[in-house]
């Protein structure tokens, strides 16, 4: 299992074991591996544990057993602010603003030296334009789309190798959907390896280059984006039954 | 002249009743920015009422400059009734009673909107903060200044202690909203029995000198006073300088706005707690000595202020810095004013009067964005 680390993963979790109430596991045992430069998606049915599968590499839920490992170092234990000092970022679903806070001020948060914000929040308008149009804005008058771009700004503020997106289009207009996914993609072209728990599945795995199928808290499935895709059986029970609705 | 306030309000409560209750953990569907002031221009055939809506539009967004039109509306109506001279000077003395409330409630909501913590304990550490200037400023006689800079840093210690002590712990403990509540109201008790063990109930004051005022424009101001005005001007003006452009201002206010979020974006929340429970105490403390300066010191002083306190929380928003230092400022002068009216006995009731309107028409604060409580 050690090897996972050994033989080149950039981050990866061995036999994570994690839940919120005692003596009841929402993950057990979950093996994940992520290379980087990839787009590696969690897809399941709801309750499967995707949320806590993110949470609990971020540190957010104490694992009961196994570790997180990112770049060879064990980051299990650690408070989420140490993790995001260690080269990994975090963009929950819900709640991913400073709503009385300014579009600038949310990304400043987003900063680990106050020295270098300035130049890494040219760099998000250039990603997100519309951020800097709009950076006097209170991030909490902001459309669901426009949160969840200055959601992602922030967590790019202090250059991540890693970045953890819970359900990136969860909620959003279908034009910021898609807005969305191609703003994933060029994030990663820029070299940020990407981990995101999407409900969207066929989409996400179609752009990504694995992925794991959570279910009941095990990883069932894993394999490239498109072979999940085209596994019959993974269609069957994970994206909406045999009818193909292939988006495309 | 509360009719004038009503009416102002009146047409929001109809239209927009104001949003109570958990806004958190909802999405808040695309919420586009309505135009109703373009809606308001299509009128040009009935140009008053299209004035009347947008001016009713207008005041609907910001209900701070509706607060601001009712003070000014109360003001007017103060001094075509009690002329001119009376109501500026019952300014000037709201002016020092206002400073002490905000400084007192701009820690008292940071603490709240980062802690969720309702810290009835606050009112006592205003007390705590007069007889540690006492003892340097009486007992051992050292200047004034001095005095205020170690009941400022006691007090400080005092909240950092608690935090160690009490409030990290039951916080680790996963405490609710009620156990923390009970256990504030047991430590302001605490608090200010071990004042009383010390300094008994006999009541005292600073060594400042009361009698002596100064005279500008017809109006009267003691000189203690005078500078306790100063003092929390330049203090109030800093402290929001500070809340809005520092880097540890920012983080505050984002820990305020969501504590879980500034933990994800990287910021050592535990520090910035620490920080903010000095920045309350040392506020507190302050707010003290100027309350004694201008009254005298007793194991009361600080729970008589605890209340409206409350109600400059409330009024400006809670969790809301920059609200909570206009409105104290507003909940001090308006209390003076109704002296005018009023036997000056009952001014206290004001801040009770302003927090239960509040609370039933804006529960989210005159000054508070459109954020739920």
């Amino acid at each position: 299992m050690s090897s996972a680390s050994k033989n080149g993963a950039l981050l990866s979790t061995e036999g994570l074991t994690a839940g919120y109430v005692p003596e009841v596991d929402i993950l057990t045992d979950v093996d994940l591996r992520v290379n980087e430069g990839e787009i590696v998606t969690v897809i399941g049915p709801n309750g499967a544990g995707k949320s806590t599968l993110i949470k609990s590499i971020f540190g957010l839920v104490a694992p009961r057993e196994g570790r997180v490992v990112l770049r060879g170092e064990d980051l299990t234990g650690l408070p989420p602010h140490s993790i995001t000092r260690r080269g990994m970022s975090y963009v929950p679903q819900l709640d991913n603003v400073f709503q009385s806070l300014t579009v600038e001020e949310n990304l400043e948060m987003g900063a680990l030296e106050s020295g270098r914000a300035k130049d890494r929040i040219r760099a998000i308008y250039e990603i997100f334009p519309r951020l800097g149009e709009r950076h006097t804005q209170a991030a909490g008058t902001m459309s669901g789309g426009e949160r969840q771009m200055l959601a992602m700004g922030r967590a790019l503020m202090p250059e991540p190798s890693v970045l953890l997106l819970d359900e990136p289009s969860a909620g959003l207009a279908p034009a910021f959907v898609e807005a969305i996914f191609e703003k994933v993609n060029e994030i990663n072209n820029a070299g940020v390896t990407i981990v995101m728990v999407e409900q969207n599945a066929r989409r996400a795995l179609g752009m990504s280059d694995r992925g794991y199928v959570l279910d009941l808290g095990s990883n069932r499935f894993e394999g490239p984006g498109r072979e999940l895709l085209d596994d019959p059986k993974v269609a069957e029970l994970y994206l909406g039954g045999t009818a193909r609705l292939d988006i495309s | 002249m509360y009719a004038d306030g009503a009416r102002f309000l009146a047409p929001r409560l109809r239209s927009k009743p104001p949003p109570v209750g958990t806004g958190r953990g909802v999405p808040e569907a695309p919420n586009e920015i309505d135009t109703p002031v373009m809606e308001a221009g299509h009128l040009t055939d009935a140009a008053p009422t299209a004035m009347r809506g947008r001016l009713e539009e207008r005041l609907r967004q910001s209900p701070a400059l509706a607060a601001s039109l009712i003070l000014i509306a109360i003001f007017i109506a103060l001094v075509i009734g009690e002329g001119l001279h009376d109501v500026l000077q019952t300014t000037v003395n709201g002016l020092s009673l206002g400073a002490i409330y905000a400084l007192g409630a701009v820690g008292l909501t940071l603490v709240y909107g980062i802690l969720k913590l309702t810290n009835f304990a606050h009112g006592d550490f205003l007390t705590f903060g007069a007889y540690m200037a006492y003892l340097v400023n009486v007992t051992w006689g050292a200047p004034l200044v001095v005095a205020v800079f170690w009941a400022m840093a006691a007090t400080a210690l005092l909240g950092l202690l608690f935090e160690r002590t009490l409030w990290g712990p039951m916080r680790r403990r996963r405490a609710g909203f009620l156990q923390l509540i009970l256990m504030s109201i047991g430590l302001a008790f605490l608090l200010r029995a071990v004042i009383q063990w010390f300094w008994g109930t006999e009541i005292r004051s600073l060594d400042v000198d009361n009698t002596s005022s100064v005279e500008f424009l017809g109006l009267r101001v003691g000189e203690t006073e005078l500078i306790v005005i100063v003092v929390g001007i330049v203090v109030i003006a800093a402290v929001g300088l500070m809340l809005r452009y520092s880097l540890l201002g920012k983080r505050m206010r984002a820990l305020s706005d969501d504590l879980d979020l500034a933990e994800t974006s990287g910021i050592d929340t535990k520090r910035v707690i620490l920080y903010t429970w000095i920045f309350s105490g040392a506020l507190a403390g302050l707010a003290g000595v100027m309350a004694a300066a201008t009254t005298n010191i007793r194991p009361e002083l600080g729970f008589e202020l605890l209340l409206p306190i409350f109600a400059a929380v409330i009024l400006g928003g809670i969790g809301d810095a920059f609200g909570a230092l206009a409105a104290g400022m507003v909940l001090g002068v308006m209390t003076e004013w109704s002296t005018l009216l009023i036997d000056a006995r009952w001014k206290v009731a004001v801040g009770f009067v302003v927090l239960v309107v509040v609370l039933i028409i804006r529960p989210q604060g005159i000054f508070g964005k459109a954020k739920a409580i």
